[in-house]
């Protein structure tokens, strides 16, 4: 019912102008970045094999992006640690 | 002291040639000594626009291949005599001019004008070189699209690469769409680009009406795009004008489009 009043009075849940700016923002740091998804991929997996020696990772959880801050861009990793190696600990 | 500006976007069909054409008028009005430059050989317009196709006898092409000097290719305005334009052969493509030549043929004629403008060709390919080389800055031309934005975006950084100053023009803007929300706002717009604006030009019937008769409408007192490319060229010419505000549809406007027309 709400939907349909929102239909018949223009209105919908999102502004596709606010859509376009996000849209934008997404394709544009990837654009000048100029780093493919493939890439983006080959990253992830040598941080998961770095890390790995050292800590248990949970690499389903594992997320590698890039964020950009006003005017730079940074490489955001979100690593879940499961447990520390044993050896590595602290004696 | 001159200035060469460079009229560029990435995607075709944004208002480049519409632009140069406007500007080179605008600045012709203020008296100034102005050359444009088409450089989108083989896909001509600016004569069109201009209402000077048919005085066209020897073009950039023409002048490359030393045939003639630049100054026979050039074509001087009817009304404005001190406005020149260079057109480009409508039969050769991009290859038949290099970046070089296209440098030589601008610094040659630098001392002769106060402004020279090159409407560049769509693309990042070697017409795209050809046109920014001999610029001393750029303006980028875009329209309040996802798709116009992403290239202007790729275009800045191209131009960004070789140390050009660069200056945003946003084409075809609609008020109304913008108040709606169906359409990316100024501030979007500046978010993503973060180039200085010098013009916001909206969407104006009469820019197809001149065309049409060869007259830009930057000297058509009734058109709001005129008056926002009027301020375009004050802006160029170093003056601080503010940006007006646009004329959204009032609610009588609206009711008359929902009835009868």
């Amino acid at each position: 019912m709400l939907e349909a009043l929102k239909k018949i009075f223009g209105g919908s849940s999102a502004k596709s102008s606010d859509l376009a700016h996000q849209r934008l923002k997404f394709v544009l740091l990837n654009d000048r970045t100029n780093i493919s998804p493939e890439i983006m991929e080959n990253i992830k997996n040598d941080i998961i094999q770095v890390i790995s020696k050292y800590m248990e990772i949970n690499q389903n959880a594992m997320e590698v992006s890039l964020e950009n801050d006003s005017d730079s861009v940074a490489l955001v990793a979100s690593i879940p640690v499961s447990s520390v190696k044993q050896k590595n600990r602290r004696r | 002291m001159s200035e060469v500006i460079v009229i560029t976007s990435g995607k075709g069909g944004v208002g480049k040639t519409t632009t140069t054409a406007n500007l080179g008028v605008g600045l012709a009005i203020r008296g100034k000594k102005v050359a444009l430059i088409d450089t989108d050989t083989g896909l001509r317009n600016l004569d069109l626009l201009l209402g000077l196709e048919r005085r066209i006898v020897y073009t950039l092409v023409d002048v490359v291949q030393k045939r003639v000097g630049y100054g026979q290719a050039l074509v001087r305005h009817k009304k404005y005599t001190d406005l020149f334009l260079l057109p480009t052969s409508q039969v050769a493509d991009k290859t038949a001019i290099d970046p070089q030549e296209m440098l030589t043929i601008v610094q040659a004629m630098r001392n002769e004008f106060d402004y020279i403008l090159i409407d560049c060709p769509a693309g990042i390919e070697q017409g795209f070189q050809t046109a920014v080389i001999g610029a001393d800055w750029a303006i980028v031309v875009t329209m309040p699209e996802i798709a116009a934005v992403r290239d202007a975006d790729k275009i800045i950084g191209k131009l960004q690469s070789e140390n050009k100053n660069i200056k945003l023009v946003v084409n075809r803007i609609r008020p109304q769409m913008v108040k709606d929300g169906t359409m990316l706002d100024m501030t979007s717009i500046d978010d993503i680009l973060s180039v200085d604006c010098i013009g916001q030009i909206p969407d104006d019937e009469k820019v197809v009406d001149s065309a049409n008769r060869g007259i830009p409408v930057v000297e058509w007192k009734n058109s709001a795009a005129g008056s926002a490319y009027r301020d375009v060229v004050s802006r160029v010419l170093g003056e601080d004008v503010p940006f007006k505000p646009f004329e959204t549809e009032g609610f009588f406007t609206r009711l008359k489009h929902v009835f009868g027309h």
